[in-house]
């Protein structure tokens, strides 16, 4: 039996340690407790619940299963699956539910917040159509999904996204949800440590939070951060202003056509968490896209959970495919299926120019939890990433 | 009704139903993982019931710990509480020991797999039974 079950287990911290800007939604009381029981719950069913699935499947009487989807199958039938499943889709729901709430009650005040702020600078186009991969469902069951408008200048999606991160992450993510960002600078200056961007684009920015650490720590450049869904980029503009970054423009654009962009123009191409929200239509034509604006000498990089490698156990694919299937992130078994490289290559990408790496969300342990140091493994969640990338000559 | 595509962008910020918007669905399927759908829906309005309880033992530890304090409570006083260190450990600790206890039967069956031969107890008094 693990820790979990014996009571080793130490839980998320409070909601109260997020951090603050001027758009973040105010929470009362049993707002904020609301959070603190969904950010235990789901660290509950990854300690004591997910394991038990593993421990049903490996005393299973099925046959080899030839693939993960195979594997998802045979495990539907397995109580202990359906019930860590039935308790990880509605405790999605109650999350959403509950960031809702928070926001819908007082979205005047965080449009009006907003304005104050200024998102005049944001660029949005009249009449931009939203892609499929954003439409067929709404992704990570949140309704409405990151675009849907219903009022004028709305910000409530990215709001809500914000605000409750912390449930699904249990603050893993950090103070302002952007220790994917930090980890990614630190990555960035390791290995690059003379590294000077003048240019630098973040794809599928959303509300920015992975791309201001990078914002900060490159203040001289010049950083263009593009996404579909006007919420987000208004409230990621409002928040940038609020946090003193002042270096980023929002863009509303569709990552696969950028042709309002000059060749060879980024000196840093970047995107994080991005490409699984994408599709196999997208996928080609972004990368084609990024290997035109990037410049000689130019950095690209595209963080994902790994990529299910022929060496990697099929239960445990079908595990990371859960929200594939069962979570509204439909290209999410695809895209973790193919090689990224080839897609790389078939754009223009040289072999040799290929990087590949690892990287963690890094946070301010004395009040969040270490992704690096936790060993619970939740097959997915867990900001544990793995960076495609390259270096143009 | 909830259906948050309802609303557009005519609509005032202000005319915003936020109780029935809450609560939209998501589009897409949803998918129910029980044998029989009408248990899921019991559990989720359980789980649902469950996070409404430790909100409320929430606000009484919060209550409890402003009187301790300053033996005086606010509602304002209660939306602005922030729990110290010790309080702050003692609050998770009473989420995680609850979600145990309320998820009792799923950690019990999880230690069932591990002896999925042991005998029941009607078998072992037949066993008992005999002279």
């Amino acid at each position: 039996m693990s820790n979990a079950m014996t009571g080793a287990m130490s839980g998320p911290p409070d909601f109260r340690h997020v951090g603050r800007h001027e758009v973040f939604p105010r929470t009362d009381h049993d707002q904020t407790e609301r959070y603190n029981f969904l950010a235990h719950l789901n660290r509950h069913l990854a300690t004591a619940v997910m394991p038990g699935v593993a421990e049903s499947y490996a005393a299973r009487e099925e046959s080899a299963p030839k693939d993960r989807h195979e594997v998802r199958r045979q495990l539907r039938d397995h109580p202990m699956f359906q019930v860590w499943s039935a308790l990880r889709r509605t405790t999605m729901e109650m999350r959403q539910q509950a960031g809702r709430a928070v926001v819908l009650s007082q979205l005047p005040a965080l449009i009006e917040r907003t304005r104050e702020l200024g998102h005049d600078d944001v660029q949005l186009q009249q009449g931009f159509e939203m892609p499929r991969s954003l439409t067929g469902v709404d992704h990570h069951c949140m309704p409405g999904s990151y675009y849907t408008e219903l009022v004028a200048d709305d910000v409530g999606a990215a709001a809500n996204y914000d605000s409750g991160m912390f449930v699904t992450t249990g603050g893993a993510l950090g103070r302002y949800t952007d220790g994917g960002g930090h980890g990614v600078v630190q990555y960035v200056r390791e290995k690059l440590p003379d590294f000077a961007p003048k240019r630098i684009l973040d794809l599928g920015c959303g509300l920015g939070h992975n791309v201001l650490p990078i914002a900060e720590a490159y203040a001289d450049a010049e950083i263009i951060a593009v996404d579909a869904a006007a919420p987000m980029l208004r409230y990621g503009a409002a928040r940038a202003r609020s946090l003193g970054v002042s270096n980023v423009t929002f863009v509303q654009a569709d990552a696969s056509e950028l042709g309002q962009f000059a060749d060879a123009s980024f000196d840093w191409i970047q995107s994080t968490m991005f490409l699984h929200e994408t599709s196999m239509k997208a996928l080609p034509r972004i990368m084609r896209e990024t290997r035109r604006l990037i410049a000689p000498g130019g950095l690209v990089l595209h963080i994902e959970q790994p990529r299910y490698a022929p060496d990697m156990p099929l239960f445990e694919q079908a595990m990371r495919d859960w929200d594939a299937f069962y979570n509204n992130e439909p290209f999410w078994t695809k895209l973790h299926e193919i090689d990224l490289d080839e897609c790389m290559i078939e754009a223009g990408f040289k072999p040799e120019e290929l990087l590949h790496g690892g990287v963690f969300a890094v946070v301010d342990t004395s009040e969040f939890p270490s992704a690096e140091e936790d060993d619970v493994e939740d097959f997915g969640r867990k900001p544990a990433w793995a960076i495609t990338g390259a270096l143009v000559r | 009704m909830g259906n948050y595509r309802c609303a557009g962008a005519m609509t005032s910020a202000g005319d915003l139903d936020p109780l029935a918007l809450a609560g939209a669905k998501a589009k897409g399927k949803r998918p129910y993982f029980f044998k029989d759908p009408d248990i899921e829906r019991v559990l989720a309005i359980t789980m649902a019931v469950a996070g409404e309880l430790s909100v409320l033992r929430a606000r009484i530890d919060t209550i409890e710990n402003l009187l301790d304090e300053r033996g005086t409570i606010s509602r304002q006083d209660i939306d602005n509480f922030a729990p110290d260190a010790a309080q702050e450990a003692r609050r998770s600790r009473w989420n995680q020991e609850y979600i145990a206890r309320i998820l009792r039967i799923v950690q019990q069956e999880r230690e069932a797999l591990e002896s999925k031969e042991e005998p029941t107890s009607e078998k072992v008094g037949d066993e008992l039974a005999k002279p």
